[in-house]
């Protein structure tokens, strides 16, 4: 069924057709049309599930988390200060394993008060655990929370997954949705049945006190099942492309890559302004292409070694900052790229806090900015884009 | 001959040896009573907390029914989820208790609790009361009383211990129109199993609150445990009553012994002058006065 919507009623669509049956979740702008839409799908019976109108964010989590643990298909959505209040219990959830399912539309920290999109409060929680997916359009937010609960839930995973959409570009702007036949999703998406759960009769304790000598083995299948995860993501799309019939391109979807000289990576609702420049670039014979990061945990380390040995030059655009350093998916990806003998030059390009614009104009600049940045092969340190008051124009 | 048997309290027993609680835990005792009235139909969550530590080390687990830790402030978050996805599993019959401290109840618990108070979730809610943060080294808490000493109100040339009355967690709780609250103490095990029983048949939000000395952190002797759980009840330092849908009852009058015998078994008060002691009688008979002539008109 075809049907023109917001990403967060997409969000909310992708909860219904996955059956979640426990939802916990606090409003906070702009999340709240994804809470209202499913509190009024539980209230008129369209979906089977309990909703908890909990008091905070937090208690949010650690409902989902003890519902999950119970043996329920659980989400919740939130979005900034909601997450970051989150931060404790993010982390009881993967080191609980519990496969929780959220929405996060990404949206600035204050002070000072926005509203707007950037990803600090994502990036954020990089160190919680959780799978991040970045999601480009509403199709994809819909189809990544599907997808989130069969990666999620996976024997070999059981960790939970967080959907990042941008705040307004997509949360709130409409577009055309394919929601899903709920039978074709039954049969992608079983029902959710944890070997181990909480339940009478089986006393065992979930999440006791360890000695120094046994910590850090529950850490090490947690690495491993991140590790699992990054397969999964994979076999996971491949498996959805089949049943369904879309794709979004794995770990890191590249867009004109092949025979790239300078790619630009980018993650959310940017990507789709960057595939325009990329195409009117290339009408005027400039090699360049869009690495767009799908997922920064697990972060896609080897898709990076394997670009990094096609292209000259990658421009790394962050939509949040760690003062003191750079951008973390600058850092990252030139961590992932260290070993290699032969490397490409990488710079950051710091844009977009607080909702500001990333116009296709000021991603052409970048564009060729790298493309010199390349040439001159200099160590470029990381750059602020379109900020008052410095002397580079970039619109 | 059978011999009669001299208590109604079960004697299946629910939390077996193993717990590493100290010597004369008052805890102990509550979630012992707390599953002999609740059977083993029973799922517990539980914060940071002595309880958090006391089933014993991973993969040991000295009680017969299945317990979910949560994070401290979290406690009736988590009982919020166990209870909806009970539901949605149809196993509506399982009681889920949330089992916390005083520090996880009434300082930083108590916004979940509120929200899950005001949900009505269906669930039991049990404050076990040694009156400071003792799993972390007996600092004061909220429900800590006027006038004793911990790690946070010391004594010494300054005379910093606690100045400020225990928060009142019963009123709390009855501000939200619980259908059920109840004290319970140690000391009083029938009393105490009895209201248990009582709270499983009432649907909604029920609320125990459960006093529960520790000999560490009150500085007292771990034999007499009962003795100071009783002349807490006898002294009416620690009233035990019941509030059914808004009508209180005193379950046990206690026979009015001056506070003084019950609080010169605990070092936390050895620093207290004797107006120290009169303030305190005053303030107990004042409120234990206005309870029972809250008892005497029901709704």
């Amino acid at each position: 069924m075809r049907k023109v919507m917001t990403g967060n009623y997409a969000s909310a669509y992708g909860a219904k057709v996955s059956r979640a049956e426990v939802i916990a979740a606090y409003p906070i702008t702009p999340q709240t049309s994804i809470v209202e839409k499913l509190a009024e799908f539980v209230s008129s019976g369209e979906m089977d599930a309990k909703f908890i109108p909990v008091e905070s964010e937090h208690s949010a989590m650690a409902a989902c988390i003890s519902a999950s643990i119970a043996g329920a298909r659980t989400y919740t959505a939130t979005s900034s200060h909601g997450l970051t209040l989150m931060h404790e219990v993010l982390i009881w959830a993967s080191s609980a394993r519990a496969p929780v399912v959220m929405t996060n539309v990404s949206r600035a920290m204050a002070p000072p008060w926005s509203v707007w999109v950037d990803h600090m409060d994502s990036v954020a929680q990089r160190d919680t655990g959780w799978m991040q997916f970045f999601c480009e359009s509403n199709q994809e937010v819909l189809d990544t929370v599907v997808m989130a609960y069969k990666i999620g839930e996976s024997r070999d995973v059981m960790l939970p997954a967080m959907i990042i959409e941008d705040a307004f570009i997509l949360s709130h702007t409409s577009e055309p949705v394919d929601v899903p036949d709920q039978e074709l999703v039954d049969s992608f998406l079983p029902g959710y049945d944890p070997e181990i759960k909480l339940e009478v009769g089986r006393p065992m304790g979930f999440g006791s006190l360890v000695r120094p000598d046994q910590y850090m083995e529950f850490r090490y299948k947690a690495m491993k099942a991140m590790d699992s995860a990054h397969e999964r993501i994979l076999s996971v799309e491949d498996e959805f492309k089949r049943a369904f019939g879309r794709s979004y391109g794995g770990l890191l979807d590249e867009y004109e890559c092949e025979d790239a000289d300078v790619v630009l990576v980018v993650a959310g609702s940017a990507a789709g302004t960057a595939r325009e420049v990329v195409d009117s670039m290339r009408s005027r014979g400039i090699r360049v292409g869009l690495a767009r990061l799908r997922a920064f945990r697990p972060f896609p380390r080897d898709e990076f070694r394997t670009l990094a040995k096609r292209v000259r030059g990658i421009a790394v655009l962050d939509r949040s900052y760690t003062y003191g350093a750079a951008g973390a998916f600058y850092t990252e990806i030139c961590g992932s790229l260290y070993p290699l003998v032969e490397r490409p030059t990488v710079k950051n390009y710091v844009a977009g806090l607080g909702g500001r614009d990333i116009t296709p104009g000021i991603l052409e600049n970048i564009f060729k900015d790298m493309i010199d940045t390349t040439e001159r092969g200099e160590a470029a340190e990381p750059e602020w884009v379109d900020v008052e008051g410095l002397e580079r124009r970039w619109r | 001959m059978a011999l009669t048997p001299r208590t109604t309290i079960p004697e299946e027993e629910y939390a077996y040896p193993g717990s590493t609680g100290c010597p004369g835990c008052g805890a102990n005792l509550v979630m012992r009573y707390l599953l002999k009235g609740l059977g083993d139909r029973t799922i517990v969550t539980i914060p940071a907390c002595c309880w958090a530590v006391m089933p014993g080390y991973w993969p040991s687990h000295c009680l017969k029914i299945p317990m979910v830790y949560c994070a401290f402030e979290a406690t009736a978050a988590s009982l919020s989820g166990i209870r909806a996805a009970l539901d949605v599993r149809g196993e509506t019959d399982v009681t889920v208790v949330g089992f916390a401290g005083d520090g996880g109840t009434v300082d930083i618990g108590l916004q979940a609790l509120s929200g899950a108070a005001e949900r009505q979730t269906d669930a039991i809610y049990v404050m076990y009361d040694n009156e400071a943060y003792m799993n972390t080294g007996i600092q004061r808490s909220g429900s800590t009383p006027w006038g004793a000493w911990t790690t946070t109100t010391p004594v010494g040339d300054a005379k910093g211990f606690k100045r400020e009355p225990k928060k009142d967690i019963m009123r709390i709780m009855e501000a939200h129109d619980v259908p059920y609250a109840a004290t319970v103490s140690v000391g009083h095990p029938e009393d105490f199993v009895k209201k248990v029983r009582k709270a499983k048949e009432v649907s909604g939000f029920r609320f125990i609150h459960a006093y529960s000395p520790c000999p560490p952190g009150w500085r007292m002797n771990p034999m007499k445990t009962i003795e100071v759980a009783r002349l807490a009840v006898d002294s009416r330092i620690f009233p035990l009553y019941e509030i059914v849908n808004g009508d209180l009852t005193i379950t046990r009058k206690g026979k009015g012994v001056p506070v003084s015998e019950y609080l010169s078994l605990q070092g936390r008060f050895a620093h207290l002058s004797e107006e120290d002691i009169a303030k305190i009688q005053i303030g107990v008979d004042e409120a234990f006065a206005a309870m029972e002539k809250r008892a005497a008109t029901k709704n």
